[in-house]
């Protein structure tokens, strides 16, 4: 199948044709089904949805024919190309996440944070040092776009694909900015006391 | 898990964690073996696994991904 695929994709212009619309149809499958399946993050529903859906799978469509000379054959050729459609849809529902937001991305709202971690309210004693410890290392440590980006994912839960939508960024590059981030905090976190040391993860 | 736990967990990193990009690059590939072995995808791709412990967007991606190739058949 891996090879018919690639085979009409590459071949006469009727074959062309005929595999691109073959195509679309199963990568609007795909994005509908996405969509569905992703319905607890976001508030799109009815026709916009089915319109997103269209949009997603378009532009995978169009990303697959761009890039058909990258596939390698390392899998499936449906897999690679489903691949796009959730990358679409990520988008998608990143960009559209500003639609109906009601939180600015500097609501800096500490207060939440706690509950968003799990905290037991109960036993405040307990955790009320360490996260004003947390606060302090994030005031001091990180820089001002790392400080922003903490705050917006973080402590307002911002999803990251929305937040790569408003600042004109990638994934990639929120991924890395928060990572440093992290091990800021947490190396002042271990100076501090409040962690114990070396206790990350290694694959 | 605990609050402790969640943000002990949280700001764990791993040296090895390749990136979304790195990550994405080869989704594809890591999809088709999780489907059929995780052990063996974690195995031979520990870095793209270190990524999507860490990386919600990105595991969300692998789930969306696994999903399709289920309901596709493939």
């Amino acid at each position: 199948m891996t090879d018919e695929w690639v085979a009409a994709l590459r071949g006469t212009a009727a074959e062309r044709a005929e595999a691109t619309a073959r195509l679309y149809d199963l990568l609007l499958r795909i994005a509908r089904s996405e969509l569905h399946r992703r319905s607890g993050q976001h508030r799109i529903t009815g026709p916009e949805q089915d319109d997103l859906a269209h949009q997603a799978a378009g532009d995978a469509l169009l990303a697959i024919t761009a890039k058909l000379d990258q596939f390698r054959g390392e899998s499936r050729f449906t897999t690679w190309a489903f691949k796009f459609v959730m990358l679409e849809v990520s988008t998608k529902i990143g960009r559209h996440f500003w639609r109906t937001a009601t939180v600015r991305l500097d609501a800096e709202d500490w207060e939440r944070l706690p509950d968003r971690l799990g905290f037991d309210p109960d036993q405040q004693s307990e955790w009320h040092d360490l996260l004003a410890a947390l606060r302090k290392a994030v005031d001091e440590e990180l820089t001002e776009h790392q400080r922003r980006l903490f705050v917006a994912i973080v402590l307002d839960g911002t999803p990251a694909d929305a937040v790569a939508a408003k600042f004109t960024t990638n994934r990639n590059a929120i991924y890395k900015a928060l990572f440093d981030a992290r091990r800021k905090i947490r190396a002042n976190l271990v100076a501090n006391g409040y962690l114990d040391h070396d206790t990350s993860r290694r694959a | 898990m605990n609050g402790r736990a969640a943000l002990e967990r949280f700001l764990a990193t791993d040296p090895y964690d390749t990136g979304c990009d790195e990550a994405i690059e080869i989704l594809h590939v890591y999809a088709e073996l999780v489907a059929t072995d995780p052990a063996e995808a974690e195995r031979l791709h520990p870095g793209v696994a270190a990524h999507l412990h860490a990386c919600g967007p990105c595991a969300e991606d692998l789930t969306g991904l696994l999903a399709a190739i289920s309901e596709s058949g493939a």
